[in-house]
């Protein structure tokens, strides 16, 4: 699957970005994106800091409004629509947005802050009744939290808190899932367990990442956003620089390129996977 | 924050129950209200006042007490509960709207506006067309110019972001005061200051029952607004992009949740003045017993905000009879220590101890 090829008849898409443009404080930091997220896949957004994985992931939720270009989402039918014509609270229902960090209140108590994924299919007056309570508790169980239910948000670790962050993406039960970073603060096995987990309930999955070899095993596309000449890295607008198969995409030379470190896919000696190897460049030491 | 310090059985922090809570502070509200009516300059026996109430309310022939206690002591009560309701529920609003546990109703430069225009009144004698309303309403409108120019302000640089109205307001309302502040240094009437300062502290001693009703209206249409977009709140509570994310129009909310707390705001300082301090402790301290959610914490503010300001008035009242002092004197005196005690009680930590 590529990007930018309107010539052909429109897959089953889940998004659609034509020629995105976007500024952060009157700066442009992504020009001229095409992007499709196929419906019922994984696509991992990879890049250097500062590339606009996140202002990417923004666009795609419809939080940041692009400076130009359209933003297209599907419907339920999977039908595109332009996103100006989705209003805010119906956009919540089909794309679940959890961004990187984000501060919890210490006066909320865990299921009350995951009860917020509930908004965009609750009357703003209503009181949640045992069917919320329900899907707030399968969300938590989902993330290993449901224990800590009603635990005042304050006394979660660092990776606890960034579950319970999932948790409410989860309770948004949106068929799109878009997470920054949903790996960070997580140790090993939460890691794996969580993008998994989530991926088994949510139709489409699109997550930033800044572990490769997690990007290789875990997404079935990987789109990757940096600079069209990766040696002046940081100079103007970044774009998307590569989109497809992981193991094309994260191939030695792209990785140098746009990565600036060394890599090897190597073939896991038990599993049926592969695995990235980073080392350092040998040309930049 | 205490990361690490986590332990699974720390005790979970005692939040008492909503609906228990809400029933105990009306009844002690209505309690409060009537038995308020006996302190005063006149000390009247409570069952004097109960009874000079219930012939009222029972259209029997008024006694010898109704005139204090019906004409001058239950408005004032009234006004005392509704202000204090009002000011905590805007203040409620005021820290969700900027997202900062400073936040007090004030924070837009109402009460500096409504203070130039109270001044003007009392200094030039502005608007003296108006009699004894002159001073409420040179207040209101000075309040409400204040809202103006801080939502232009912050408009013209981009928006209705937190940081941008808690400077554009921190701003304005120094650069009002100190307009104020030369309207009573050009005034040659030497009881001018005095009585700008007094106004400024906040009363309730001119409540009569037609100045009840616009008050009392604002005040409740404002707490049942926002109780009806509870979910609404606690999303801008936990930020702009979470809540864009869950579906909520965040400029439209915060456009609205400032025109609503602009009116409700300066109509309390019209009729009341600058009381300082309940706005500010009265959310936190509702926070603390019933947790952050707007749904819980509104009602309880307004009930507890309302039952505070009435025995404030009280104090201020009997303190030093027959002087009265300014409300505002009272609520930092009285509210700056307890406060400290409910916040050493539970450790708080309004929006994550950032």
């Amino acid at each position: 699957m590529s990007a930018g090829s309107p010539s052909q008849a429109p897959p089953d898409l889940a998004l659609r970005l034509r020629g995105v443009t976007a500024r952060l404080g009157g700066r442009e930091v992504l020009r001229d994106v095409d992007l499709d997220v196929p419906r019922g896949g994984r696509l991992g957004i990879v890049g250097v800091n500062g590339a606009g994985k996140t202002t990417l992931l923004r666009v795609l939720a419809g939080v940041l409004h692009p400076g130009a270009g359209d933003v297209l989402i599907a419907d339920a039918a999977g039908r595109l629509e332009d996103s100006h014509d989705v209003s805010t609270r119906e956009r919540a229902r089909r794309l679940a947005y959890v961004p990187q960090e984000e501060v919890v209140a210490a006066e909320l108590l865990v299921g009350e802050m995951v009860a917020l994924g509930r908004v965009p299919r609750a009357r703003p007056w209503s009181r949640g009744g045992t069917a919320e309570r329900e899907v707030v508790l399968a969300s938590l169980a989902a993330v290993g939290l449901a224990d800590r239910v009603d635990d005042p948000c304050d006394q979660l670790s660092g990776g606890e808190r960034r579950r319970a962050v999932l948790a409410r993406g989860l309770a948004q039960q949106c068929p799109v899932m878009l997470l920054d970073e949903p790996t960070n603060h997580l140790d090993v096995s939460w890691q794996l367990r969580l993008l998994e987990v989530l991926a088994e309930r949510a139709e489409t999955l699109v997550a930033t990442i800044h572990d490769l070899d997690l990007a290789l095993r875990f997404f079935d596309v990987v789109a990757v956003v940096g600079w069209p000449d990766p040696d002046r890295r940081g100079a103007g607008p970044a774009g998307l620089v590569a989109v497809g198969r992981p193991e094309d995409v994260l191939s030695a030379p792209n990785v140098a390129a746009h990565f600036g470190v060394g890599s090897t896919q190597v073939a896991h000696p038990h599993l049926d996977q592969s695995h990235l190897l980073i080392h350092a460049r040998k040309d930049l030491s | 924050m205490s990361h690490g310090k986590r332990t699974r059985t720390a005790r979970p922090r005692r939040r008492l129950p909503f609906w228990p809570l809400v029933l105990v502070l009306a009844a002690a509200g209505l309690a409060s209200i009537v038995v308020s009516l006996a302190f005063g300059s006149e000390a009247i026996p409570v069952g004097e006042v109960v009874s000079a109430v219930t012939d009222r309310l029972a259209g029997r022939e008024p006694g010898r007490w109704d005139v204090i206690v019906w004409e001058l002591r239950l408005p004032r009560a009234l006004l005392a509960f509704i202000v204090g309701a009002g000011l905590a529920v805007a203040g409620a609003g005021m820290q969700t709207l900027v997202r900062n546990p400073l936040a007090d109703p004030y924070l837009l430069g109402i009460s500096s506006g409504a203070s130039v225009g109270a001044t003007a009144v009392i200094t030039m004698g502005v608007l003296g067309a108006l009699g004894i309303y002159a001073i409420s309403v040179g207040a209101l409108l000075g309040a409400l110019v204040a809202a103006l120019l801080v939502w232009l302000v912050a408009t013209a640089q981009g928006g209705l972001t937190p940081l941008r109205l808690v400077l554009s307001g921190v701003v304005l309302s120094s650069g009002l005061s100190a307009i104020a502040s030369f309207l009573v240094f050009l005034s040659d009437d030497p009881r001018a200051a005095n009585s700008v300062m007094f106004w400024m502290l906040g009363s309730v001693g001119g409540a009569t029952w037609e100045k009840l009703v616009i008050p009392a209206v604002v005040v409740a249409v404002a707490t049942v607004a926002m109780v009806a977009i509870h979910r609404w709140m606690d999303a801008l509570a936990a930020g702009p992009e979470t809540a864009s994310a869950l579906g909520v129009s965040v400029g439209g909310l915060r456009t609205t949740l400032f025109v609503g707390l602009a009116v409700l705001v300066g109509v309390l300082v019209a009729v009341s003045g600058g009381i300082g301090f309940v706005g500010l402790i009265v959310p936190h301290a509702a926070r603390l017993v019933v947790g952050a959610q707007h749904r819980v914490v509104l009602p309880v503010a307004a009930l507890g905000g309302g039952l505070f300001l009435l025995w404030v008035d009280v104090v201020a009242r009997l303190a030093v009879r027959p002087q009265e002092i300014p409300l505002g004197v009272v609520t930092g005196v009285v509210g700056a220590p307890l406060f400290l005690l409910l916040m050493g009680r539970g450790r708080y930590e309004f929006g994550g101890g950032r």
